[in-house]
């Protein structure tokens, strides 16, 4: 996506906060969701990323939202990730975010970047 | 045999009698710009960064850089006095019994009026760049997490081919790139004001030649990175120099130490200064742990992408260089990178020596200023599908489905490096379908077989 979207003319800064967001919610539903679908749609002056996942989903959105807050496992810690600053850091990069989730089912967050 | 410089602002060149249309230089190119159409290799000058990737890939030498030739000084130049600069990955050309002094003043003996080290412009460059560091550790302190995780790596900006890369390919990280002017350029400065002062002549009168390792050294003069106009006049390549300067060494082998440096003219630059020859020799003179040397221009972009991704914050320093080995493995160096790092070794080792035991011939720090980019760095856009987003869209689509009907096979065949790079020279008018062989022999046999039924 950060190929496509500067190879359109897209300014550098729109790209990075675009990349970093989808990098965050892919992590997500890999350490949580196991796994995933990215969906991209690019406008002339803004870019939808839909990350869908069938995993456990998530029971309270608002406490999830907090940074810091974290329910990965130790392995994710292991590598680096679950500090709690996922969904807080897609919030920071992006327009606007919205999360369809319902617990036993999976999760879907979908954010926009405007360029 | 003439090699044909590509454009005007490049050092890179092609020789067509050379080519024979193989596909090595449009495989190893890191942007892609290199087609081969009608059977010879075509450069696009908008997006060759001057790596010179294609000199060495290419297996016919039809690949060369166009550079400056060696100055006729036998002729009377007094009101136009010539001073050469040598770049510390020169002395790595050399072994052993061979010294800097010897070096240096082999350069007098080939006729030059003055001779100064870009060591010294690197040294004050180091010197600068520990401040900046400093700089912005001191920021960072100030700024909210989300803002702070910007700030660095700082990148080192000494390689014009990284800088070329990211004003194409990686223009977030501008903003990251140490905004001083070159220790080439440093140096320039100063070894113009510097003759002039001696001699009393104009500052335009001095003629300022840099023998140079790598093709970007010329292309960076011709087209200049963060300033208005280069300093330097003439840039002539290392390996043309090389063998005039071992003829002198064999001569002057006999003369003693001592004598060669009582002739030296100028200061000695600090071993600081002369290490930065090597890949990490930069990085390691700037008083942090946390730095990256990264040399390869294809490693450089895949760091690119770390740092992009904010993956690399805890770094502070990355120097990347796109030769292997740093400058000591520049397409027009003599010796291999691994003899010459080697080498570089011994020198960085005498020169500290030296400057425990002769401190007087080297230079003070303050006498030369390092120099701040006067003009911001441009952004290019050779990339870019098209100006207007919605029509650059349309063509990324388009492209998008001509792909999925090509092998796949990134053969090469076409003239173009993969298969996407023909979808886009498709969309973009340059390239036709039939074009790919595969899809020519597709072509072929359907309509041998149209034939055949008519046949029937």
């Amino acid at each position: 996506m950060k190929k496509a979207l500067s190879r359109l003319g897209v300014n550098p800064e729109s790209v990075r906060r675009a990349a970093i967001a989808m990098y965050e919610a892919e992590i997500n539903a890999v350490i949580h969701g196991h796994g995933g679908v990215a969906i991209v749609s690019i406008f002339p002056d803004s870019v939808k990323i839909e990350i869908v996942d069938h995993g456990p989903g998530i029971p309270d959105v608002e406490q999830a939202m907090q940074e810091g807050y974290s329910t990965a496992p130790d392995s994710a810690r292991e590598m680096g990730f679950g500090a709690g600053m996922g969904l807080s850091n897609i919030k920071k990069h992006s327009d606007s975010m919205k999360i369809d989730t319902k617990v036993g089912e999976g999760t879907k967050v979908t954010m926009y970047i405007k360029f | 045999m003439r090699y044909i410089q590509v454009g005007k602002l490049h050092s890179v060149a092609l020789n067509r009698e050379l080519c024979v249309g193989c596909t090595n230089c449009i495989k190893g190119c890191p942007t892609q710009a290199i087609r081969v159409r009608d059977g010879k290799a075509v450069i696009d000058e908008t997006r060759c960064i001057d790596c010179g990737e294609c000199i060495r890939i290419c297996p016919h030498h039809a690949k060369g850089a166009v550079t400056d030739p060696f100055p006729d000084l036998s002729a009377p130049h007094k009101d136009h006095p010539t001073a050469v600069l040598i770049p510390p990955s020169l002395y790595a050309q050399f072994g052993p019994p061979a010294t800097r002094g010897m070096i240096l003043k082999s350069m007098y003996s080939l006729g030059f009026d003055y001779v100064y080290e870009v060591a010294l412009g690197a040294a004050v460059s180091s010197a600068r760049t520990r401040e900046l560091l400093q700089e912005k550790r001191e920021l960072v302190k100030t700024l909210p997490p989300e803002e702070a995780s910007q700030v660095f790596p700082l990148i080192s900006s000494a390689c014009p081919v990284v800088v070329r890369l990211i004003q194409m390919k990686y223009k977030a990280l501008i903003p990251h790139l140490v905004p001083l002017d070159s220790p080439m350029e440093i140096t320039a400065r100063y070894a113009r004001e510097d003759i002039s002062n001696i001699t009393g002549l104009p500052p335009e009168n001095i003629v300022i030649c840099f023998l140079a390792p790598c093709p970007s050294k010329r292309s960076v003069t011709l087209n200049p990175q963060g300033q208005k106009k280069s300093d330097v006049n003439y840039v002539i390549a290392l390996n043309e120099v090389y063998p005039l300067i071992l003829n002198m060494l064999e001569k002057s082998l006999q003369v003693s130490r001592e004598e060669l440096q009582a002739s030296s003219k100028v200061s000695l630059a600090e071993s600081c200064g002369v290490q930065w020859g090597a890949s990490g020799g930069e990085a390691s003179t700037l008083g942090t742990e946390k730095y990256m040397a990264v040399d390869g221009i294809h490693n450089v972009i895949s760091i690119f992408e770390e740092i992009e991704n904010e993956n690399l914050t805890d770094i502070e320093f990355i120097e990347p260089s796109c030769c292997f080995g740093g400058c000591i493995g520049g397409p027009l160096t003599v010796s291999n990178p691994f003899t010459a790092r080697a080498r570089m070794r011994g020198f960085v080792r005498a020169a500290k020596e030296e400057q425990d035991s002769k401190p007087d011939l080297f230079m003070k720090p303050g006498v030369m200023n390092p120099l701040l980019w006067e003009v911001p760095l441009s952004e290019n856009n050779a990339m870019r599908l098209d100006e207007n987003i919605e029509a650059a869209l349309g063509k990324y689509d388009q492209m998008e489905q001509i792909l999925a009907t090509l092998p796949g096979l990134d053969c090469g065949a076409c003239g173009a490096p993969t298969c996407a790079a023909l979808a886009e020279d498709i969309v973009q008018g340059n390239a036709l379908e039939t074009d790919c062989i595969i899809k020519l022999k597709e072509h072929i046999r359907k309509v041998a077989r149209e034939i055949n039924i008519l046949d029937l």
